[in-house]
């Protein structure tokens, strides 16, 4: 295959004489706000995600403040609204959309060779109504905060609790819309807008991740929405439908809320796994082992997905036929889960792997989201559950999922993709070190409250037995750690947007559209719709890439076009 | 969709060639432009049926715990005004389904037309659902406020064409139905199911602690659902005519031509979707127990 650069890379200047692309076509507050350019509204969105991450951050280390002492620092009521925050702000403002709507947004339509995606007012839309959720959130909270956990569960939420639950129930409903209105855009983008010979299967698998992920919040979101306008009328109009004492049934709200929330764990996790995908075969710089299973068992999980959120209620009175159903339908998701690991694993094989951050990112992913993932066998197993339930082990299972599976896949391919984003390289040294921070910080953290629940620990409780505080002391210092590292890499990231190197369009020797086009891309991504003739994952061996160079290098630029020239276009 | 330039800086360059003055700047060609609406449209009615979806849900549990105070919340709806509402529904679609041939073909003043009778008849539904609602209130069964049960006192129901079409604009009905007790639906109604007894939680086991909420209490249930699931198909329908009256508005300004009515045809699937919410509706909430 050919890795020439399928569109000159320096075509058009600023009035400055710097060449134009999508960060400095536009200036100005309203260019931002008003912008209909997916990157643009990427990078909105990589803002916005950052900040509820931070306050969604500080009161995680509040909790683990909390837990230091076997009394508890807070009283109980201010702890539930503090586990309570920091549960709402990382499910629904930071892992829901931080990878689709920060690196899909920007590279889904790259990737296919689009100039944007299909309903562009629509995106802009999205990222509007993120921040009407967000607002009402942080109203909810600044007003008192919300205590019934992030699970909103009747008829505690409908009919007991003294705190701001309709404002966080409008503010999750809102926020659900901006999911599906990213889900439609992603969807009708891979349908109509492909260039001329990109194939479904000559698609990159982060754009398969993506796919699936838009399928399940197409078909969750609009569940969660319905369930939890019922929780809010029944709240005020108080008529029974979610309340035992006048014949509603509390259970059932549990069913509808797991039947979003369990898929949202793979709305969370998919497009994280797109994006190790990518790590690991351009890192690797190796044709990814089994393309189509790695492809296809998204779309498994995505389907599986929706059959399993009965694994919640294995102690709410389900019927135990049902339980064994639920049990065996969700070790059934560890059959493509299992796939895409063994075939990262097999894509390193006889690789020429680069240790570069995202590389470690994506190594970090696979060990961590090993051990999420076996652990949630465990605690899909019925009788395992019964011990295990409403305790420190669900939670540390489902931190290594989240956390040490979408986080890690967000940061790696934040690493991956940061110069094609920004133009600057990010500081190589200090991304190392932040990763292993983060990595050592992690483990301590979680590994401990894997022990602490086998135990005994309960979650959401604001004191314990005191023969716990030594592994609490140990969670809450991995937690101090892990914050440092994420703090390190938000001060290079910050740091980097002045003084890093500049980027070239292909950092990487990558393969994929996004790395033909400079970096950062003009604002139709590509000057030239580009014509794919090659398949995905086709790497040119190396010694070609040294003596040709790398393709669309601003290194060696073709002639650039003055300013005037460009605009006669 | 128009290109409407937001981006005002001074080098702010512009890429493109003459196109079709509607063919948005990142498609390729209208026929492009139009899949890519319609499947976001058809995506978009995928979600709507999983909202209206977790109704069903509900509805289906419920009914099946409850069965007989469903049927006997069921029967106090008037059949007369169900039916009458179907079928200017299913009219409105037939006007709906005109409006969009008629906008393939580029017949503008055709389009404006037949887009006014879907708003009219959409609108006619609606002041349906004002009556019906109206007369809930009367009967003291709407259940956030003041439920009552059995009713004590009956409105008003038709029972032929042209009591409706009077009660319609407002007028007296000439053959109201009969008042007083001994004749009232509801009366009927409770009589029939009440040697069946109160009801209680899933599988008749009933804990201790939990107050008995009654044979009207599970009614009132049947009326929390009757109108969540009304009230979002009428919030539906209030978002469809707005958006027809846009469509009409534009269409007689000549926006639209036999290459670009994607909005219209859009528009049409949304209405036909409410529609057919409402067809599952009506037999669900209408025509529990009843066998003419």
């Amino acid at each position: 295959m050919s890795m020439t650069p399928l569109t000159a890379t320096a075509g058009r200047l600023t009035s400055e004489g710097e060449p134009l692309n999508y960060l400095n076509n536009g200036h100005g507050l309203k260019s931002w706000l008003l912008t209909k350019d997916h990157k643009r509204i990427a990078l909105l969105y990589l803002f916005s995600v950052s900040f509820f991450f931070i306050i969604g951050g500080i009161f995680a280390l509040l909790i683990r403040i909390n837990l230091l002492s076997p009394e508890g620092l807070f009283n109980p009521d201010t702890y539930n609204r503090i586990f309570t925050a920091h549960g709402i702000i990382m499910v629904f403002l930071f892992l829901v959309p931080a990878v689709p709507a920060v690196l899909g947004n920007f590279l889904l339509p790259i990737m296919i060779g689009a100039k944007d995606l299909a309903f562009p007012k629509i995106n802009l839309l999205s990222w509007y109504c993120y921040v009407v959720a967000g607002i009402f959130l942080t109203v909810a909270l600044i007003a008192g905060g919300i205590d019934t956990g992030w699970t909103f569960y009747t008829p505690y939420s409908t009919s007991y609790s003294n705190s701001n639950v309709l404002l966080a129930g409008v503010g999750i409903f809102i926020a659900g819309f901006s999911s599906i209105l990213t889900g439609i855009n992603f969807i009708v983008t891979v349908h109509t807008m492909r260039a001329p010979g990109m194939t479904w299967f000559r698609l990159p698998l982060f754009i398969w991740a993506h796919y699936a992920t838009a399928l399940v919040i197409m078909l969750g979101t609009p569940v969660l929405a319905i369930t939890l306008s019922l929780m809010a009328l029944e709240r005020v109009a108080h008529v029974g439908i979610f309340d035992p004492a006048m014949g509603g049934d509390p259970v059932l709200f549990q069913h509808m809320f797991w039947f979003y929330s369990h898929p949202a764990v793979y709305i969370m996790v998919l497009p994280a796994m797109g994006v190790v995908s990518e790590l690991i075969a351009n890192l690797a710089r190796k044709n990814i082992f089994g393309y189509k299973f790695v492809a296809m068992s998204s779309l498994a999980i995505a389907v599986f997905g929706f059959l399993v959120w009965g694994h919640h209620l294995f102690v709410s009175t389900q019927s135990i036929y049902l339980g064994i159903i639920f049990s065996f339908l969700s070790y059934a998701v560890a059959i493509p889960s299992a796939i895409k690991v063994f075939n990262w694993t097999a894509t390193l094989f006889k690789g020429s792997i680069s240790y570069d951050t995202p590389m470690i990112y994506g190594l970090g992913f696979i060990g961590l989201f090993l051990i999420g993932g076996m652990t949630g066998l465990f605690v899909a197993a019925l009788g395992i559950d019964v011990h295990v339930t409403d305790t420190y082990f669900v939670i540390a299972h489902f931190h290594y999922v989240m956390v040490g599976g979408s986080l890690m896949g967000f940061l790696g391919g934040m690493h991956l993709w940061w110069g094609k984003i920004t133009g600057r390289m990010y500081p190589e040294y200090w991304a190392r070190a932040a990763m292993v921070i983060q990595f050592v910080g992690f483990n301590l953290t979680f590994f401990p409250q894997f022990i602490l629940g086998y135990l005994g620990m309960p979650r959401r409780y604001a004191a314990y037995p005191p023969e716990f505080q030594v592994l609490h002391v140990l969670s809450t210092a991995g937690a101090t750690i892990l914050g440092l590292g994420m703090l390190i890499t938000i001060i290079y990231f910050i740091w980097s947007l002045k003084n890093g190197e500049r980027a070239p369009a292909n950092p990487w020797g990558a393969s994929g559209l996004e790395w033909r086009t400079s970096s950062p891309p003009p604002t139709e991504n590509f000057l030239e719709t580009p014509v794919v003739t090659w398949e995905a994952y086709e790497f040119a061996p190396i010694e070609t890439m040294d003596v040709l160079g790398y393709p669309g290098d601003p290194g060696k630029p073709s002639q650039p076009v003055p300013a005037e020239h460009g605009t006669e276009d | 969709m128009a290109l409407i330039e937001t981006e005002t800086a001074p080098e702010r360059i512009e890429l493109h060639a003459e196109h079709h003055p509607h063919l948005a700047h990142h498609f390729e060609s209208m026929e492009q432009q139009r899949e890519a609406g319609t499947l976001g449209m058809w995506w978009f009615l995928l979600t709507e049926i999983m909202f209206f979806g977790g109704m069903f849900l509900a509805y289906t549990v419920y009914r099946h715990i409850y069965f007989d105070a469903f049927a006997a919340g069921s029967n106090v709806l008037s059949i007369w005004w169900g039916t009458f509402n179907t079928a200017v529904l299913i009219a409105s679609s037939l006007t709906m389904a005109l409006a969009v041939f008629h906008a393939q073909m580029g017949n503008s003043r055709k389009v404006v037309r037949f887009l006014l009778f879907t708003i009219i008849l959409g609108t006619i539904f609606l002041r349906v659902k004002y009556i019906e609602y109206s007369d809930k209130f009367e009967e003291h069964v709407f259940p956030a406020g003041d439920f009552r049960w059995p009713i004590e006192h009956e409105a008003n129901r038709p029972n032929n064409v042209g009591d409706m079409l009077l009660m319609l604009i407002g007028a007296e009905p000439l053959n109201s139905s009969p008042q007083g007790p001994e004749h009232a639906f509801s009366v009927k109604v409770t009589t029939k199911y009440a040697e069946k007894g109160p009801y209680y939680g899933v599988g008749g086991q009933v804990p201790e602690e939990v107050q008995d909420p009654g044979f009207g209490g599970h009614v009132r249930m049947y009326f929390w659902l009757y109108f969540a699931m009304t009230g979002f198909h009428a919030l539906h329908m209030i978002i469809g005519i707005g958006l027809l009256l846009m469509l009409a508005w534009q269409a007689r300004k000549g926006k639209f031509s036999r290459e670009y009515h994607s909005y219209i045809e859009l528009t049409g699937l949304y209405w036909h979707f409410v529609d057919i919410v409402w067809i599952f509706l009506f037999p669900l909430l209408y025509l529990v127990d009843r066998h003419l």
